[in-house]
């Protein structure tokens, strides 16, 4: 790069975005004193945001030492609940542990409060936060980015972050990314249910300002991939599904049947009732783990977050938002090294893929590499749900005839279920793998 | 509980409306695709609806803009951009 292109730079760096990734990139390098421009589309930062809501939040201390205590977060959670719902059984896998709370672990988040509040810090710290502005192209010249367009304006600035999102033009715009296979993408579909503060810690059974989060698979997609998720804030409980964008279309299902189905399901309806509809929503997340990453570095562009495909479904968990905090970390550390350098080549901010792969970011997508694939198998969503329903059953349902032992009464489950012992074993050590 | 229909329920929404679409359907395209049925099924806003005559009405004011029409529709069929800067829905939780 020549000094006069340098020269001729309205910021050091436009962040394109300001969800949970451009936020912590922007306030990163708005610290270490770069000139640092936070473009958001949304009239307000967080008015296009949504997220199912459970934040892995420890990766936050870094950025803002004292987050849980400063930031709007809503409640701590402490219990965690995997629920295989079936028609008129269910099964669940209740996990309550106050190890989570010191030091705290994750909190329930309303995002549009979240991003308004990081956005803030951002402006405290130097940035400039430009809502309202919804980026349209690049601006590229000899292959370098140069900075970006929106209608008439033009910005030019020495670096890109691309912190757009799961649809990411932006990165489409930079030929970084092709169309996404639907098998990587889910829609969520999510309502926001109003309740009292008491009444959440009664039906939770929550101890004050703790919450609880559910990840629920089977009836509540009816079969569809992907899962359902309940996770309760201080006065309102986020609730929806999450639905694989190929198999909701081969399977000709509706978006919005299925999430009214899990939330009128008998055994979802009673944590609900008496609540009031505060908000409808929907969003794309990304799903296809370590396949869907792409190129993240081009001259003067680096992408990070959702942006860049980083989001995990496990099964028990689904996260994006400490996955986008931890590469927007990775990324400015590497942008401030190039811009000291004065060197904006794919070799310098390469810095940026180097390290994500080193933090828990990179190790983490290559652990649950095979988690996608794994419950692309449908099995997870249609048959082990009422073959533990079954075995429990066997168990509990005394009906005079002589008890058996519970492996002759799982015997017995598996025998009438679609499920085979090989495909349990199959299974097993798959998700143990996968997992 | 009762969740209202779907119109009842994105009346609860913020939305800042500029009265220009985001969303442009190729009809014949997407006839010969099918994908009418497919939009009207996935679309959480009910934003598609197929007519009597086979058009394939577009609600774009609805619009929650998660994209997912877009990533199921075949390249060429659908043009969707996000709605200008500062306009569409407001989420006031998220
Ligand atoms: C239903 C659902 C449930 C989820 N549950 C969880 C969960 O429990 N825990 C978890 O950790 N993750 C969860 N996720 C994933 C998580 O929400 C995302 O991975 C995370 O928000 C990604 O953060 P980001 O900053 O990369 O992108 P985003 O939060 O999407 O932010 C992108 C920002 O860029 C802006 N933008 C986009 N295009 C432009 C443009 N052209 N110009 C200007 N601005 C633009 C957008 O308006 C937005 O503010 C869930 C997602 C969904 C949909
Ligand atoms: S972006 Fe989402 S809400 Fe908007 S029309 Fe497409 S599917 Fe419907």
């Amino acid at each position: 790069m020549t000094a006069d292109a340098d020269a001729d730079v309205d910021f050091d760096v436009i962040v394109v975005g300001a969800g949970v990734a451009g936020c912590v990139s922007a306030f990163q390098l708005a610290t270490a004193g770069r000139g640092v421009l936070l473009v958001e589309r949304g009239a307000e930062p967080g008015a296009k945001a949504l997220s199912g809501g459970v934040f892995y939040c420890r990766v936050m201390e870094q950025v803002f030492p004292g987050f849980v205590e400063a930031a709007p977060v809503e409640r701590v959670i402490t219990r965690n609940c995997l629920s295989f719902l079936n028609p008129s059984s269910f099964v669940n896998i209740d996990y309550g542990d106050q190890r989570l709370a010191s030091p705290v672990n994750a909190v329930s988040v309303l995002r549009a409060k979240l991003d308004a509040w990081l956005a803030e810090q951002c402006e405290s710290a130097g940035a400039m936060v430009m809502p309202g502005f919804r980026v349209d192209r690049l601006l590229i010249e000899d292959g370098q980015v140069r900075g970006i367009g929106a209608g008439e304006d033009e910005l030019r600035c020495k670096v890109v972050i691309a912190a757009d999102g799961v649809n990411s033009f932006v990165s489409r715009d930079a030929g970084l990314r092709s169309k996404d296979r639907t098998n990587h993408l889910a829609v969520g579909v999510k309502s926001v249910i109003g309740l009292d503060r008491a009444v959440i810690e009664d039906r939770f059974n929550l101890e004050d300002g703790q919450g609880a989060a559910y990840a629920v698979v089977g009836d509540c997609t009816k079969g569809v991939g992907g899962g359902g998720f309940m996770y309760t804030n201080l006065e309102s409980v986020s609730i929806g599904v999450v639905l694989r964008l190929d198999d909701l279309k081969r399977r000709g299902a509706s978006a919005t049947d299925l999430h009214d189905g899990f939330l009128n399901h008998r055994f979802v309806a009673p944590f609900l009732k008496g609540g009031e509809l505060l908000e409808y929503g929907a969003h794309l997340v990304a799903e296809g783990g370590l396949a869907m990453i792409r190129d993240l570095v081009k001259p003067g562009l680096v992408v990070i977050g959702e942006a860049a495909g980083l989001a995990l479904n496990t099964g028990l968990t689904v996260r994006g938002m400490d996955l986008a905090a931890g590469s927007a970390i990775a990324a400015a550390r590497a942008v401030d090294g190039a811009l000291e350098a004065g060197d904006y080549s794919p070799a310098t901010l390469g810095e940026y893929r180097q390290s994500l792969q080193e933090c828990f970011v990179g190790r983490d997508m290559e652990t649950f590499r095979r988690a996608p694939a794994f419950l692309e198998g449908t099995r997870m969503f249609n048959d082990y749900g009422p073959l533990l329903a079954d075995v429990f059953h066997g168990v509990y349902n005394l009906d005079l005839r002589p008890r058996r032992h519970l492996l002759k009464t799982a015997r017995a489950a598996l025998r009438s279920s679609p499920v085979g012992w090989l495909d349990l074993a199959r299974d097993g050590w798959n998700a143990l793998r996968a997992l | 509980m009762n969740l209202g229909t779907i119109t009842e329920r994105l009346a609860r929404n913020r939305y800042e409306l500029d009265g220009v679409s985001h969303i442009e359907v190729d009809q014949e395209a997407a006839r010969a695709a099918g994908l009418g049925p497919v939009l009207e099924r996935i679309c959480p806003a009910h934003v598609y609806s197929v007519g009597p005559d086979g058009l394939i009405g577009v609600l774009w004011a609805a619009c929650l803009e998660c994209g997912a029409c877009l990533a199921v529709a075949p390249p060429g069929v659908l043009t969707w951009h996000y709605p200008a800067g500062g306009t569409g829905v407001l989420y006031r939780l998220g």
